[in-house]
């Protein structure tokens, strides 16, 4: 298409995605005139949030392959931004922190250059290795492994991991013809929320039996299987206009993501207990922070990705 | 030019850096006063706090908003003076007045121009994250106009973000909470009794004074 990045099948599944878009406003806006009890307010406000972020994402995956480098880097400056603001940090790692943000636009210039070697080692050998040296030059070694630990946890979550989406964006395109990198991205991206909001609907519905009380004690053994089902079958149906995946490999991808989401949402939502607050933050009206919503993300999207390499690339 | 100058700084220039760079989870945005006269009372803890409060409000009161600062730190040296009056807009206060001076005199003046204060009863930035003792000339203030409302307003991680000290900014989100609008009522003591305890209320809100 002429002017934008991507292919004509990411724009016909995104307008796919803007149809069911409408149909849940709609719904929504029926329940609301119905107004039985009320509390749907929330309810409009996470449609209307999703309305926002499904834009600045097709806006960023369709007009250029570094727009959509930036966005992703955005995403994990404003998610390492919202972890380092939860978790108690020492006063004499202002330095360590900033070099610790300094990471994330080298991480994604290493995407840029398609360099996959450094990609892959940078943050889990040389931030790794570097970040404590920096924090022994400081000198303050009280609390100092876990500042350390914390630090080095919060920078492959949000960092590392959510950085596995933009690479997928740099696979050679002629490895996935349908739709180039851009349809790897969307069809993790879109798997994984999709995965999220089956997971809530099932477990609303028919949930019953708690899966994991201590951790999270509305997720049940009734919305993790639904969920897990329906994203393997959206999975099987989505994958010849977006991947290489043939149907049987695209079936255990769906399972892939519904399982990884699952825990990714189950750990975050264990640290979120741990620090002691229920949102991560309040920056996407109705969802809460930013942690909340790419939780999943920072499971499903390592996963896919390695799982996607192996086989095709 | 001037005028420019500082709308482009509020405009551009300081809502990037509050807003992208910081970002700010906002409590009771609505309680914020929509017109002058009017006086937001902070707790102070970095030079962001009057970034941060600026860019509350909206961008059609700025000619009207000035940050009252310390004569002694903010005029000390030449470029920092031209750029505190002329781009922050701030009003100086002497500190340490001598005996017989007004010091609050062009304070009372911007409040019968209708404009909106920005004051820190702390009196100093102090020590990172944690509340100090109010000082009482905000009461004396308020005591000349007391049909002017006192926004108290606290702020949660922009000591973190750049403490006293410090010249490198690293970001932090901010929580802003704002605190419903006291009115002085005739006694000094009970005003600053109010004050106090707004924020006290504030600060147990947002679930102590620590992050």
């Amino acid at each position: 298409m002429a002017g934008l990045a991507v292919k004509a099948n990411v724009l016909w599944v995104f307008a796919a995605v803007c149809g069911a878009l409408l149909c849940a406003s709609a719904f929504s806006m029926w329940l609301a005139r119905r107004d039985i009890g009320g509390g749907y307010g929330e309810l409009r406000q996470r449609i209307r949030s999703w309305w926002f972020m499904v834009a600045a994402f097709a806006a960023a995956l369709a007009l250029h392959r570094n727009l959509t480098l930036v966005f992703f880097a955005f995403v994990s400056f404003l998610a390492l931004k919202e972890y380092l603001s939860l978790i108690p940090t020492r006063r004499s790692d202002r330095r360590v922190l900033f070099w610790a943000y300094l990471t994330i636009p080298f991480q994604y210039l290493w995407i840029g250059m398609e360099w996959y070697g450094l990609f892959i080692i940078f943050l889990p050998v040389y931030a790794f290795l570097l970040l404590p040296l920096r924090m022994v030059l400081v000198g303050e070694t009280a609390e100092f492994l876990r500042a350390a630990g914390t630090l080095h946890w919060g920078l492959m979550t949000t960092v590392f991991s959510i950085s596995h989406v933009a690479f997928l964006l740099v696979l050679p395109v002629y490895r996935n013809p349908v739709a180039g990198g851009a349809g790897l991205v969307l069809f993790l991206v879109l798997l994984t929320e999709a995965n999220d909001i089956a997971q809530y609907l099932w477990g609303k519905s028919l949930g019953r039996r708690r899966i994991l009380p201590r951790v999270s004690p509305n997720k049940t053994w009734a919305g993790f299987l639904g969920g897990v089902g329906t994203t393997t079958v959206l999975a099987i149906g989505l994958a010849p206009y977006l991947t290489p995946l043939l149907p049987k490999y695209a079936a255990l991808a769906g399972l892939l993501i519904g399982v990884a989401g699952f825990v990714g949402d189950v750990v975050i939502s264990a640290v979120k207990r741990d620090i002691g607050v229920k949102d991560s933050g309040a920056l996407i009206p109705g969802h809460g922070g930013i942690l909340d919503r790419i939780d999943s993300l920072t499971y499903t999207a390592p996963l896919l990705f390695h799982y996607l390499r192996y086989l095709y690339f | 030019m001037i005028r420019l100058l500082r709308l482009l700084f509020f405009g551009l220039f300081a809502r990037l850096l509050v807003l992208v760079v910081l970002g700010l989870n906002v409590r009771h945005r609505e309680r914020l006063p929509a017109t002058g006269p009017g006086i937001l009372v902070g707790n102070h803890n970095s030079h962001l706090d009057t970034l941060v409060l600026i860019t509350l409000l909206p961008l059609r009161l700025l000619p009207r908003i000035r940050p009252v600062a310390a004569a002694d730190y903010f005029l000390a040296k030449r470029w920092l003076s031209w750029f505190a009056v002329n781009i922050i807009g701030i009003i100086p206060l002497e500190r340490r007045p001598h005996v017989g001076e007004d010091a609050l005199a062009p304070c009372a003046a911007a409040l019968a121009r209708g404009e909106i204060l920005i004051l820190y009863p702390e009196g100093t930035r102090g020590e990172p994250e944690q509340l100090g003792a109010f000082k009482s000339g905000i009461a004396h203030l308020a005591a000349r106009h007391p049909e002017v409302p006192t926004v108290p307003v606290f702020m949660r991680g922009l000591g973190k973000a750049l403490p006293k000290g410090e010249a490198l900014l690293v970001p932090f989100f901010c929580d802003v909470f704002v605190g419903e609008p006291l009115r002085y009522e005739g006694h000094r003591r009970q005003y600053m009794a109010d004050l106090q305890a707004a924020f006290e209320s504030l600060v147990r809100e947002s679930g102590g004074e620590k992050g």
